[in-house]
């Protein structure tokens, strides 16, 4: 192991945990060795941000598009399906 | 988790199994839009995906008596309107240019690759060769601004259906992957493979974006 790659793992390999490491399901040894790699390496701290900014920022995209079910058009739909039921 | 499915809607489901009508309404409501998301993640057009939607709707209630709590109502409807929108979206991608299409199971790098030292460097084997410059320092209203926000759902409609799906229901609607990979019928594994592929694409057009205009 490099003395230069925190924690055995090197930024090409970071990225690629990344979605792993935020839901907690990485084995125990790999998620230490991302938090050794994570505590000396700012870029990879950035990028693991960028990708929780990324979620936070498609949440807001999503909630601006302006989606309404049409409500006269299925209440219809629902008082024929229960007058044939 | 336990076998008995804890569901906030299941007062809602013995009154719509009554014939309640404003149970129905709530129930539109709290699905419709997630569900016209999902059906826009596979079918090209509005109209085609409210389309999707009805039908799932009435699916969903000619089903209502059939239905038997084994999922959340909520999983159960996803899945109606999940299948739906494939199977439509299916059809119309036979009759485009099968090179227009992505794959679902490309196995491209999450970032470029050009980006990071090569394995043999002598300092810093596959580290950063050109990092990310600090998001942090852009203001909370760039970050937001409506041409940010635009520039995200061109970037999650050129994704692959199957990652526009995953991405919608954990980042958008903040499920837990568990109650993803049910409504979606994938494994643990494939809904963490869509999602880190689709948030990777995602941000790496962001990245893009923000350089543009810095």
């Amino acid at each position: 192991m490099s003395p230069t790659v925190p924690g055995g793992i090197s930024c090409r390999e970071v990225v690629e945990l990344v979605t792993e490491y935020l839901d907690g399901t990485l084995d125990a040894e790999t998620a230490e060795r991302m938090r050794v790699h994570l505590e000396a390496c700012p870029y990879c701290v950035e990028y693991v941000e960028q990708i929780r900014a990324t979620g936070r920022i498609a949440a807001v995209a999503a909630a601006e598009l302006e989606l309404r079910p049409d409500r006269d058009h299925l209440l219809a739909l629902f008082k024929d399906i229960r007058r044939s039921a | 988790m336990s076998d008995v499915v804890v569901d906030r809607d299941a007062d809602l489901l013995a009154r719509l199994r009554a014939g309640d009508a404003d149970a129905f309404m709530t129930l539109v409501d709290r699905y419709g839009p997630l569900m016209l998301r999902i059906a826009l993640s596979h079918v090209r057009s509005r109209a085609v995906a409210e389309e999707v939607v009805q039908e799932a709707w009435l699916g969903v209630l000619q089903g209502l008596d059939r239905f038997e709590g084994r999922s959340s109502l909520k999983t159960w409807i996803l899945r109606i309107v999940a299948n739906r929108a494939r199977t439509r979206g299916e059809r119309e991608a036979r009759s485009v240019p099968l090179s227009s299409l992505a794959a679902d199971d490309e196995d491209e790098p999450s970032v470029d690759q050009a980006r990071f030292r090569g394995p043999d460097d002598p300092q810093y084997p596959g580290g950063w060769a050109i990092p990310p410059h600090s998001w942090a320092r852009l203001p909370e209203d760039k970050l937001l601004a409506s041409e940010t926000l635009q520039q995200v759902r061109a970037a999650i409609a050129k994704l692959p259906p199957r990652q526009q799906e995953v991405i919608l229901l954990r980042d958008v609607e903040g499920w837990d992957p568990e109650e993803v990979s049910a409504a979606l019928e994938l494994t643990p594994g494939n809904q963490r493979v869509l999602l880190h592929r689709a948030r990777s694409k995602v941000r790496a057009d962001l990245e893009h974006y923000f350089e543009a205009a810095a």
